[in-house]
């Protein structure tokens, strides 16, 4: 029986939106070109007063907490679902610039012990922005994950890493910017595959661990992508995520980390939505300048070409933001969402990349130009059908889900 | 649960039934009653007009999906009374509802049903070319309607037509002077349930027979919601089968299932039926709360007949040539599939 969620947003989200909005439109939009043409500049503007807004609001912050005392389903990921879709409508790039917390933070809390989550989340919290980070890309290992090299050594009370990560997302601002850290994956044992692999908090300033490189990108550059050394990097013990006393069944400590994408995925999905909203309102608005008006209610036989691009734009993006929250929803209510979180990624990557394409295409010169930000949703779109999974990946995710196989079946 | 009895029935009679219903043309004897019994229109009318509960949009698409997932046509049949009695339940007067719905609900399914579609490519609800004129304190229909399903046994027909620039619903016995029924219309699909073209030529009814409160939007945006629903069970059905197919049929050594190009078309069609029925139930969610729902139904439906006929097409595409014998049911879904948009008004919930 598929799941009936709920499709009221809760009041006290909607009204944060509302805050967040505000921030988009006065803040995030002004700033986008500038970030877009000044690659590896860090938008401290921006960083400062969201961490300053986040921590005055309270509660706010941008990584689940855990379960309500009173037993009361949270509403976690939902609102972490609306922010994340409002702050990405007003820029993707300098969203995911935004403090407290991160994809380390989630990674954390999605697989720390109680104890781990209060050591490494507390800098969160404090007076100055802090970042975190996920690296998990090599350059021989991406989608394929179990072929990753990097390696963790017991040393006495310490891990040892060796290895190179390509691809982390703000890794600059985890490590030399801010006292953060990332969150590495590594093997504890090469011979046994992905069963060896575990993640690993190395904080910033830990000897042997630099940053390389910082890449440029297609779209998203108000982001750092870095790339990273660990070189006789030493951690202790207690980095490694998860219980390291606790015998972890056979395959468990690689499904620890597999949750964080989880998680993250209908995360993504939001972003990915928000520059879709984004570039379809900014499609009828320059539509509607010209006297173009979109009529609804027609059948598809009496509509103009434009009203059926816009239509079908309107239906993807529902489909994929109503995907999208049912996996949130099932999130906080402590369903499994293994297929959820994929189906809303393929949908919502699919439907990014088509919304901002075509919105180019049918704008023509007005589109192509680089005058409005069109273009730049255009770039930065693409991005959310390759990180967190690309959208064959999960294609892989929903069919071993619904077929009943594993990786032995489908591969 | 209703919703639970709803899936009983349409696994263990609807679905059985549905080739042989297709092939011959009509519904084995008692299938459709047994259907009625379950109580899906008598459940949403009161029991000041006979009924036993209250109308919900929401619990209308899920028993709608389950029933077309069993088979769209006998779907179609079992709701057709609703079409008729959940517009007079929404938008008669007092005296209305009591004179036009207990005859509805209180003997067993009857043909009672509803004329909305007219036969012209471009066919747009709020633009009806049958029109209503005043005349001698009561009203003149004349037009063509299309798609009536059970016309030709109808007690009563709930026909829509234009009154001055506004549509309207005019309740129209069978046998009114005027009123021609055509013979029984060939479809590409839908083989089972009957549809007739009707002719209306002047045909008089008093002022009552007008739906008082007729909130059209509201009604049309009922009749969306009940055939995207529709639309919903059918792709179910494709896709389901064409997953159990792809994992039994073996090709180059192993199950076709297993293979990343048919597996990532499973995925896809899991993911479009899922978002489409969200957009459905986010729809009806909203005609149940009274918010507005006139965008989000026809774009629901536009999407979830989209998705009907994405998913039955690459059902048939995975059973191959198999796909393409009527012994399996995947080709009577990819042209059930196709007429969704134009089975509007056949049912409401």
């Amino acid at each position: 029986m598929p799941k009936m969620i709920s499709f009221e947003t809760p009041k006290s989200i909607l009204e944060t939106v509302t805050m967040i909005e505000t921030v988009a439109t006065e803040m995030m939009r002004p700033a986008a070109r500038y970030y877009d043409e000044h690659e590896h500049e860090t938008p401290w503007d921006y960083i400062n007063f969201m961490h300053q807004a986040l921590q005055a609001t309270g509660g706010l912050t941008m990584a689940p907490g855990p379960s309500t005392k009173d037993g009361t389903p949270r509403q976690d990921y939902q609102r972490l679902a609306h922010y994340v879709e409002a702050l990405s409508w007003g820029d993707a790039g300098l969203y995911l610039c935004t403090p407290r917390g991160g994809l380390g933070a989630a990674a954390v809390s999605a697989t720390g012990t109680p104890e781990q989550k209060a050591r490494f989340l507390e800098r969160f919290n404090g007076e100055k922005p802090v970042f975190s980070s996920m690296a998990i890309t090599e350059p021989q290992a991406g989608s394929d994950t179990a072929a990753i090299k990097t390696t963790a050594v017991r040393e006495g009370d310490q891990w040892v890493l060796n290895g190179e990560k390509i691809f982390v997302t703000g890794g600059r601002k985890s490590l030399e910017d801010t006292p953060g850290f990332v969150v590495v994956w590594a093997t504890i044992n090469p011979a046994a595959g992905r069963e060896g692999i575990r993640s690993f908090v190395v904080e910033a300033g830990t000897p042997g661990c630099t940053v390389t490189k910082v890449e440029k990108k297609l779209g998203i550059r108000a982001s750092d992508t870095t790339a990273i050394l660990l070189n006789d990097c030493r951690v202790p013990l207690g980095n490694m995520l998860g219980d390291l006393e606790a015998k972890p069944r056979s395959g468990e400590g690689y499904k620890g980390v597999l949750r964080t994408f989880e998680a993250t995925r209908p995360l993504v999905a939001a972003s990915a939505l928000g520059i879709a909203r984004a570039a379809l309102e900014f499609l009828k608005e320059a539509l509607a300048e010209q006297g173009v008006e979109i009529r609804y209610g027609l059948p598809r036989s009496r509509m103009t070409n434009l009203e059926r691009e816009v239509t079908d734009m309107e239906i993807g993006l529902r489909s994929a933001w109503l995907l999208t929250l049912r996996a949130v929803w099932m999130a906080d209510n402590k369903l499994p969402i293994n297929a959820e979180a994929s189906m809303s990624k393929i949908k919502a990557g699919d439907v990014v990349v088509q919304i901002t394409q075509r919105a180019v295409e049918l704008l023509g010169p007005v589109g192509y130009s680089r005058r409005h930000l069109l273009e730049k949703w255009f770039r930065d779109a693409k991005i959310n059908d390759l990180y967190e999974g690309t959208g064959q990946i999960n294609r892989l995710i929903v069919a071993r889900r619904i077929l009943g196989y594993g990786r032995k079946e489908l591969d | 649960m209703l919703v639970e009895a709803v899936r009983r029935y349409a696994t263990t009679d609807l679905r059985p039934a549905a080739h042989e219903a297709d092939e011959r043309g009509e519904f084995s004897p008692g299938l459709i009653a047994k259907g009625w019994e379950l109580g899906l229109l008598q459940g949403s009318v009161p029991e000041s007009f006979g009924g036993f509960g209250d109308r919900s949009a929401v619990s209308g698409a899920l028993a709608a999906e389950e029933l077309a997932w069993g088979d769209l046509a006998g779907a179609l049949a079992i709701l057709t009374p609703n079409a008729f009695a959940l517009p007079v339940l929404v938008g008669g007067n007092e005296a209305q509802k009591q004179e036009w719905l207990p005859p509805v609900i209180g003997s067993g399914w009857r043909p009672f049903s509803a004329a909305l579609l007219e036969p012209h490519f471009d066919f747009t609800p709020s633009e009806l070319r049958t029109v209503a004129t005043s005349e001698n304190g009561g009203f003149a229909l004349t037009g063509k309607k299309t798609q009536v399903p059970f016309a030709a046994q109808a007690d009563q027909l709930l026909v829509f037509a234009d009154l001055n620039g506004s549509p309207q619903a005019f309740v129209v016995p069978r046998t009114a002077e005027g009123l021609h029924i055509g013979d029984r219309q060939q479809l590409l699909g839908l083989h089972a349930l009957p549809l007739f073209e009707i002719t209306l030529d002047h045909v008089r009814v008093p002022v009552e027979a007008r739906l008082a409160r007729l909130d059209f939007p509201l009604i049309l945006a009922s009749f969306q919601v009940a055939i995207a629903a529709a639309a919903i069970g059918v792709s179910r059905a494709g896709f389901e089968y064409a997953l159990q197919y792809a994992k039994q049929r073996e090709a180059f050594g192993g199950p076709i299932a297993q293979k990343q190009a048919i597996a990532f078309m499973l995925a896809e069609m899991a993911t479009e039926i899922d978002g489409a029925r969200l957009m459905v139930w986010e729809a009806a969610w909203q005609l149940d709360r009274g918010l507005p729902a006139s965008k989000s139904a026809y774009l629901a439906l536009l999407g979830a007949a989209d998705t009907a006929m994405m998913v039955t097409d690459r059902a048939v595409q995975i059973l191959g040539g198999h796909g393409y014998i009527r012994e399996h049911p995947v080709e009577r879904w990819m042209r059930d599939a196709r007429g969704i948009q134009t089975f509007l008004g056949l049912a409401m919930v």
